[in-house]
């Protein structure tokens, strides 16, 4: 174990997921010297998604064979800021990743873009619902980016991503049967829309049957051979079912591991470096420039990475953690609304309805791909009135079938016991005719959901670890149980047996014991005043102007939609505005 | 042999031993060739974890918690034990997939698990703790119980009427159920789920993996039977 000082380089990337691998493409096609910093071993479809041995769900999903190594790190977590919190010891509510390739490497695959709307969330609502609509203690605030600003680099992440989908408007043309509410793109989806699952067909055909307007997920799973702008090959989807949570076997599934690392591998000027776990940002003694960052290797050793630039992708909190433990930016305070590291915390809010049927109606839950299947916009964004509802967000609808497998999967009829013969018969009964459909609604932005350092615990480095303090609000739970409700009218369309509504009821609190969704968001928040965001516009740090910190992190607050469409484009809108205005001229890109 | 006395009572596991051995002999040899006819029957396995206590304990409990019947195998048959005590020697067993650093301090249930103890740790300490409070609540020990009082003794560490320490009953029942279910659906490699009669059972097709030509085959049912990763030769 020793101390180690590298050579200087252009720009160092810590975290190896979607966003570095994004960055490090970027940065290099601009000529930089890049070393991208990964705390995870190195991990690819070969050995990691290789047939057979990944279509394992104890190994793959159980016992966590590529999620996050808790026994080294976590998070605590707490409802409000006056309780104690208790660490998140067992993997549940989230999945993070680790290794190269982060939980790109595990994902699903629903791919989405932002609404145009969600991006000036404040001011939209204020000028729809007047001033007093939102509630006080939500701190709602715009993106300072715009949906045509991003539009090319939705497209040219889609284009990276082998994206499967129905187009609905193109340059203002309707040429499809895509999603009505969806803004305008343009170009087409890269690849036509998946085949979809009887599941999925069943809630197309009821959907409409109820008024609403479905459309197939876009995905990026793979519909068909595909040869992305980097020259990475995908093979297309065999509805292999074991793919949220698992490397895919059949490079079907975009990744960074098999979209965008098979280019860099090429590049004589970038370095990949697994198992070397970033303790901080280093800042020089103005604080307002980062040296470089120091790092602990597999071997122990304190390692010191002198860089120009440098670009923080450690996935959502975890860049706040950084911000935090690097001491850069203030950190938030709830009690007075001040500081912004750390503000802005938001979470999915998800409920479901599973539809049982009849012993000869096969829904056939194995069958299924991460990213597939059909949805309706009706309730989601602001696609809807909620003038007279008295809340702000929404929630996409959709049948997500991405192949339940038994010891996880397993819808069951509401009064089934948990054991026994009648669990037993109640599995054998029901597992092949079943299908579940997903409310994935908003979680807003409060003022005392927030990220900080905890006082006591540490990580097995000595650090403190993060604590999330974290809770339902009622605007929220108002939200899904109005959209569940909607939901419902879709399931009882489908003349099942029996259904199964689980919906959040007033005065839930958060329980992070049963999986809901990796899509957390918030912490270093992007915004156009450095007193009410942590990075400007262009994900710049505004404190640190060498720093720019890309991922969900940067949301304001949560969306209905998954996140990765909306961060890749974001990090497309980052790395463009480094390589076009910032390396000409380094320094703040917006003035404060 | 009915079920019921299919699953070692403590007496006939005393019985049959002299030393470790009774586990193995109790299911060995002689049973194997009648093992359709013998629903509750294990492959030979000598347990590297439990004790033999314990083991008998385990066998009568996970047997409860899905039993043999006219609607398909339970755990016992599916060597669902074997797999548990095999997964005591995992790095799971040992704690190692959780964070396990102090303080420990009570939290609200929602926070999720706040106890010191690995999964070790909670059959290790959990058993005997049980198999205590069920003596007093009972009478007897609990692989002295009939099929009846065996499943009023779970119901009652599930509801955590029965109070155990230092390992909760709620805590020992929880993981009891969790490993079960993993070890009955698990695939075949694991050391459960043996002849995948799981999967058949409920028409998961295992590592199969492949259904392009199924997707939109709308409502019919699936014809193929599951595969395992052993059957794929890796
Ligand atoms: C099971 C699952 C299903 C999902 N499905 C979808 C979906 O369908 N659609 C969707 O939009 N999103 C989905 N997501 C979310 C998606 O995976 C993330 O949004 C995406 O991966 C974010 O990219 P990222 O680069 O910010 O983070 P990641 O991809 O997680 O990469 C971050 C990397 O940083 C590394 N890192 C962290 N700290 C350090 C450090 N200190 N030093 C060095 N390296 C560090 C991590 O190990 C990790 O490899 C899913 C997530 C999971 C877990
Ligand atoms: S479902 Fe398709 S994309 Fe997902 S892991 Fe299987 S083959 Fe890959």
């Amino acid at each position: 174990m020793a101390d180690i000082k590298m050579k200087s380089v252009d720009a160092v990337i810590i975290g190896f997921g979607w966003t570095g691998a994004i960055m490090a493409k970027e940065l290099t096609e601009a000529g930089l010297k890049v070393v991208a910093l990964e705390r995870g071993p190195n991990r690819d479809t070969y050995p990691e998604g290789a047939y057979p041995k990944s279509i394992d769900e104890l190994t793959q999903n159980s016992r966590h064979a590529l999620f996050q190594d808790m026994s080294k790190s976590t998070l605590t977590i707490r409802h409000k800021p006056d309780d104690q919190a208790a660490p998140y010891r067992q993997l549940a509510a989230f999945l993070p990743g680790t290794g190269v390739g982060g939980a790109g490497l595990h994902w699903s695959g629903c791919h989405w873009r932002i609404t145009p709307e969600e991006l000036r969330i404040r001011s939209h609502y204020e000028e729809r619902y007047g001033k007093n609509f939102i509630p006080e203690d939500m701190t709602l605030q715009d993106w300072g980016v715009t949906y045509e600003e991003l539009e090319p680099h939705f497209d040219f992440a889609e284009k990276v991503f082998g994206t499967a989908g129905q187009a609905y408007k193109v340059n203002g043309k309707v040429v499809g049967a895509g999603n009505p509410f969806d803004a305008d793109r343009s170009s087409e989806f890269p690849l036509p829309p998946m085949r979809n699952t009887y599941s999925a067909e069943l809630f197309r055909k009821a959907a409409a049957e109820v008024g609403y307007h479905p459309f197939s997920i876009p995905s990026a799973n793979a519909s068909a051979p595909y040869t992305n702008p980097y020259g990475c090959q995908m093979a297309p989807c065999t509805f292999c079912g074991f793919c949220s949570g698992y490397a895919c076997y059949n490079y079907s599934k975009a990744s960074p591991n098999v979209n965008i690392l098979p280019a860099l591998r090429l590049v004589p000027h970038f370095e990949l470096r697994a198992e070397c776990n970033v303790v901080e940002i280093q800042t020089d003694s103005t604080g307002k420039k980062a040296t470089g960052v120091l790092y602990v290797d597999s071997q122990g050793n304190r390692v010191t990475q002198p860089a120009d630039l440098v670009i923080l992708g450690t996935f959502a909190y975890n860049n706040a953690h950084m911000m935090l433990v690097s001491k850069i930016g203030t950190p938030y305070d709830p009690k007075t609304g001040q500081g912004t590291i750390g503000k802005n915390f938001c979470y999915q809010n998800e409920n479901s309805v599973s539809v049982f049927f009849d012993n000869d109606k096969y829904t056939n839950p194995f069958i299924g791909a991460g990213g597939n299947g059909v949805a309706c916009d009706d309730f989601n964004a602001d696609h809807f009135d909620h003038g007279p509802l008295g809340f702000v967000g929404g929630s996409p609808l959709w049948v997500n079938q991405s192949g339940s497998k038994p010891i996880s999967g397993v819808g069951l009829p509401s009064g089934t016991p948990a054991w026994g013969s009648a669990w037993k018969k109640a599995v054998k009964d029901t597992y092949t005719h079943v299908l579940s459909m997903n409310a994935h609604g908003t979680n807003m932005p409060f003022r005392d959901c927030y990220l900080d350092l905890d006082p006591e615990y540490t990580d097995y480095l000595g650090r403190p670890l993060l604590r999330l303090t974290f809770d339902w609000h009622e605007n929220d739970i108002k939200m899904i149980r109005y959209a569940v409700g909607k939901m419902q009218k879709i399931a009882e369309a489908m003349n099942p047996k029996a259904i199964k509504v689980s919906v959040k009821n007033f005065g839930e609190q958060f329980d992070s014991r049963h999986y809901q969704t990796t899509h957390m968001g918030g912490g270093v928040i992007m915004g156009d005043n450095p007193a009410t965001s942590a990075v400007n516009r262009y994900l710049q740090s505004w404190d640190v102007s060498n720093l720019f910190v890309v991922g969900s992190s940067a949301f304001p607050q949560g969306l209905g939609y998954n996140p990765t469409g909306t961060v890749a484009a974001l990090t497309y809108w980052s790395a463009k505005a480094i390589r076009e205005q910032y390396l000409k001229n380094p320094g703040p890109l917006v003035r404060a | 042999m009915p079920l019921s006395t299919s699953v070692p009572s403590r007496r006939s596991f005393l019985l049959g031993t002299a030393a470790f051995v009774p586990a193995v002999a109790l299911t060995g040899g002689l049973q194997r060739p009648a093992l359709a006819a013998n629903p509750g029957t294990m492959l030979p396995y000598t347990p590297t974890f439990f004790t033999p206590d314990e083991w008998a304990f385990v066998v009568a409990f996970v047997d409860r918690l899905i039993p043999s019947d006219a609607e398909g195998p339970g755990a016992v048959e599916l060597d669902v034990p074997a797999f548990i005590d095999r997964q005591m020697g995992q790095p799971y067993g040992y704690g190692k997939l959780w964070y396990m650093h102090g303080p420990f301090r009570p939290a609200p249930a929602t926070l999720g698990y706040q106890l010191e103890f690995t999964p070790r740790d909670i059959y290790r300490k959990g058993i005997p703790a049980a198999d205590q409070a069920i003596r007093e609540a009972f009478g007897k020990r609990f692989v002295d119980l009939d099929p009846a009082g065996r499943d009023q003794a779970i119901t009652r560490l599930q509801e955590g009427e029965l109070k155990l320490s230092p390992v909760p009953a709620q805590t020992l029942f929880g993981e009891f159920l969790k490993n079960t279910q993993e070890g009955y659906f698990s695939d075949p490699i694991h050391g459960g789920n043996r002849d995948m009669a799981a999967w058949k059972m409920i028409g998961f097709p295992g590592a199969r993996a492949d259904f392009t030509d199924w997707v939109d085959r709308y409502g019919a049912k699936y014809p193929f039977g599951p595969v395992s990763i052993k059957d794929l030769g890796a």
